[in-house]
Parts: C-alpha cells; structure tokens; sequence
C-alpha cells in the first residue's frame, strides 16, 4: 500500500500523455486529502499516481473580464476562502469554502479535488450550484463546459471521463440584485460534513425576486438543485413568510437523503426545510451587496 | 515514436526541513508523517488518527498549516518542513508561542501540544492579534482529548501578546 510510482507533470499536454498512457492503473492527485486516506484505507490502489501540483495552467484564482471568477481546479479552498476579489465578486463563495472542515484542510484541498470526488455532503458543489458555475473539462477531443448542477451522476461519480481533466470552475457575474448563502447543519462537530446543507440565491429587482437558486448538499446521491422551491420564489417579496415556508416545504419533497450517522433519511429532509426556511429569512433582510 | 511522457520520480527528494536541507531517497508515496518520524527522528510530529482530522501530525508546508498524514514526500519537494522541532531558536532559545504554553499550562498529557503549537504558530503570522473566538475557529481541528481548550487558547493569546482576561476566560457562546 501506499507505493505507487509518482509522477510530476508541468503541463496539461504532460498530464493527458501520462494519463493515455497508464489508463486505469493511474489516479490523478492534487492536495492529497482524499486520495491519501482513500490509499491507506485501501479503497484506492493506485500503481501510478499523476501529481498535479507543478501543472501550472491548472492553478491560479483569476478575474474574468466580464466580472466574474476563474478558479484553477489545484487552486486550495483556503485561497478562494481568503481571496479578496472572491469576498468582492462572490462573498457566498467565500462564505461556503470557511465551512468546509478545518483550516489544516483547507490549506491543501482543491476546488477540482472536491469536485470529482463527488461525496454529495461537499460544501462547494451547491454554493457553485446557485452561482450558475460551469466546470471546463480538457480531454482527448478538447475542452467542454458543463454546468456544475450536471456535474454529478451518483456517490463518487461524475460526467469527467477517465481520459479527462477538470480543468477550472467559471463563475459568472453576478446579476445585480444577486445576494447568496450557506447554511450548514452541524449537529456533530464543527468540521464534520454537514448532516444537510443548503445554499441559496436569490435576485431582487424592485422588492421582488427575480430570479432564484437553491441546491443543497447531503440530500441524496449527489449534491442538487432544487427546481420546484426555486420557481415558487420567484415574484415574491425576499423573506415573505408564506412564499418562504412554501419553497422550504417543495426542498423537503426534491430530497432523497440515505440514512447514516449523521440522521435518518426522514430528519434530514426535515432540517433541509428548516435550513432553508432560516437562510431564505436571512437573505430577505440583507441588502444585495 | 520517442516517448514525451516524463517518467515517475525516482530520484532522492530535495526538501527543507526546520532550514535543513535533505536528501531522501524514499517512495515519494510515502506519507510525510512517516518519513519525519520514522527515517528522520522528528518524531514531536505526533500520530493520531491518520486521517487529517485530530491535528496531532500538524505542520508547516512554506509557512501553511497541513496534516503530515495526508501529504505524500513526493509533493514536499523543493518546499521547506517546519515542524515542532524547528521552532525554537539556534541555541533552543523557546519561541514566544512555546514560551506562552508552558506559562499558561497549555497542555495536559501533551500528546496534542506539538501539533496545537505548530498551528498556533501558524495562525498568529498570519493574524498576529486574534480574538479569542478567532483562535477558537483558527484551531478547530486540534483535538485536545483531556479537553485542556480554555488554557490553549490563553496561551495562544498570551503568545499574541492579547490579554487573556475577558472572553477567553468564558465559556464560548
């Protein structure tokens, strides 16, 4: 265990070469904290292992011109967390990346590596989700986007082929008006995963949502958008209670939760409406910033 | 056609640590942690759960606080290790964290004090002023499993020159 040849590309071109050339015997590594305990748990038995650190073109946390971000898939959830233009452009974001687990973690996780390991309890996924955020994939045939809400197929699984690259995350400009947040239920420890977590959306023009976003975390095989809620909030007034208490109750039936330790499948159903109901309160009263 | 692909890295694995340079010539799969402990006798580096959650094993990867559990000796190549070890100054003169834990008996059994150390040292370059609740937060993931957090987080602020009267001597909210 835990003795796979160890490669260390400095290009995408490098990094696909390898990856046609080793097929299924290789994993592609970038802050290690999946693929690390994964390996010494045995769950991963890699013979060859791409490290992705010195790939330069997949790093980095850019402005866009048309005022919105670009996030390198080996860019750490601590930098985003911490970056200043990402608290200017999209606070939410900011918001999401200082819940997941610990600063220790933070410091070598990746925005790509939370992605593709697709355990639906990731913090990122739903925040990216509310954000319209789109994930470049470089393969064989070129590059593709896909919606972040696409991304997920099931447990650990994914639409990155094998041969393929998660290149970086767009996220577009924030429509004016546009206010998000993260709510995560806790009822363990701080830097667990959450039990069920909710991001939500919204723009308002005029007192009245225009547009609407909510995508929650743990609540089924993958983390999900919650179309139904989104559409019922759209003409009401930001933190009306009964178009509130509507759409939480529409999140509560789009979820299918597995019941494990952290609650049974019916209370994490539960706490996705009273999370949602809390945070839709929330963003009512916030001015869009 | 000649192969493009770089092969696996085979060579000995230059890296810093405590301002050391080092030779290592080992699978570059090999978790940090052990390779500190086990080829290099460091061993203040602490094993605790193994899978970056209790902060036993925390260092400092160019000044970034990690679990050397979770990170291969492959990835730490060209990059510069502090670990306990190398806190202190030249002539073992305590650094001021050091001194603050000791002053304020920051730690009970000891085993979580390398890695609650190594973190706080971490935490005040980059906030040297923290609030109580910021060494709280900042500290999350080093487990103290006597439960010894009201006289860490003293010694922390004591270390930041903050006085560790008020809110750090309440229980948090």
């Amino acid at each position: 265990m835990l003795l796979f040849d160890y490669h260390r590309p400095t290009t995408v071109a490098e990094t696909a070469a390898l990856m046609a050339e080793l097929g299924e015997d290789a994993e592609l590594l970038a802050g290690g904290t999946s693929l690390m305990n994964l390996a010494r748990l045995g769950l991963a038995e890699p013979a060859h292992v791409i490290a992705l650190a010195d790939v330069g073109e997949l790093g980095g946390l850019d402005a866009t011109p048309d005022g919105g971000l670009q996030l390198g898939a080996t860019t750490t959830i601590r930098h985003v967390e911490t970056s200043p233009l990402v608290r200017g452009r999209a606070p939410g974001l900011a918001e999401a990346c200082g819940h997941v687990a610990t600063v220790r973690i933070r410091n070598q996780a990746t925005v790509g590596g939370s992605l593709v390991h697709a355990d639906p309890n990731q913090d990122l996924p739903p925040m990216l989700m509310v954000h319209d955020a789109l994930a470049r994939i470089t393969g064989p045939n070129g590059d593709r986007s896909v919606p972040v809400a696409e991304l997920f197929l099931g447990f650990f699984e994914t639409v990155v082929q094998p041969e393929e690259i998660l290149h970086s995350i767009v996220v577009p400009p924030p429509a004016r008006g546009f206010r998000a947040g993260y709510l995560k239920f806790l009822p363990r420890t701080k830097d667990d995963y959450s039990t069920v977590a909710v991001a939500v959306g919204l723009t308002a023009e005029e007192g009245r949502v225009t547009a609407a976003r909510i995508a929650v975390a743990g609540g089924g095989s993958t983390p999900l958008r919650c179309t139904a809620a989104e559409r019922a909030l759209v003409g009401t007034i930001p933190g009306e209670a009964t178009a509130l208490a509507e759409a939480a109750a529409l999140v509560r039936e789009a979820l299918d939760p597995i019941s494990d330790a952290r609650g049974s499948s019916g209370y994490k159903r539960e706490m996705a409406r009273v999370c949602t109901t809390r945070l839709l309160r929330r963003l009512g009263t916030e001015d869009a910033g | 056609m000649a192969s493009a692909t770089p092969r696996p890295v085979r060579d000995a694995i230059q890296v810093t640590v405590n301002g050391q340079a080092r030779s290592l010539r080992t699978p570059p799969a090999r978790p940090l942690l052990d390779v500190l402990r086990d080829d290099l006798e460091l061993t203040g580096t602490k094993e605790g759960c193994s899978v970056g959650v209790c902060g036993a094993c925390s260092i400092l990867v160019d000044g970034r606080l990690m679990s050397a559990c979770l990170v291969p000796v492959g990835m730490v190549a060209g990059r510069e290790v502090t670990t306990v070890e190398g806190l202190a100054g030249p002539d073992g003169e305590l650094s001021r964290v050091q001194r603050a834990f000791l002053e304020c008996s920051g730690f009970q059994c000891g085993i979580c004090t390398p890695g609650q150390v190594v973190a706080a040292t971490a935490l005040l370059a980059e906030n040297p002023s923290p609030t109580a609740d910021e060494v709280r937060e900042y500290m999350t993931g080093n487990l103290c499993r006597c439960t010894g957090y009201y006289s860490i987080v003293r010694a922390v602020l004591s270390a930041a020159g903050t006085s560790a009267t008020g809110d750090a001597a309440k229980e948090p909210a």
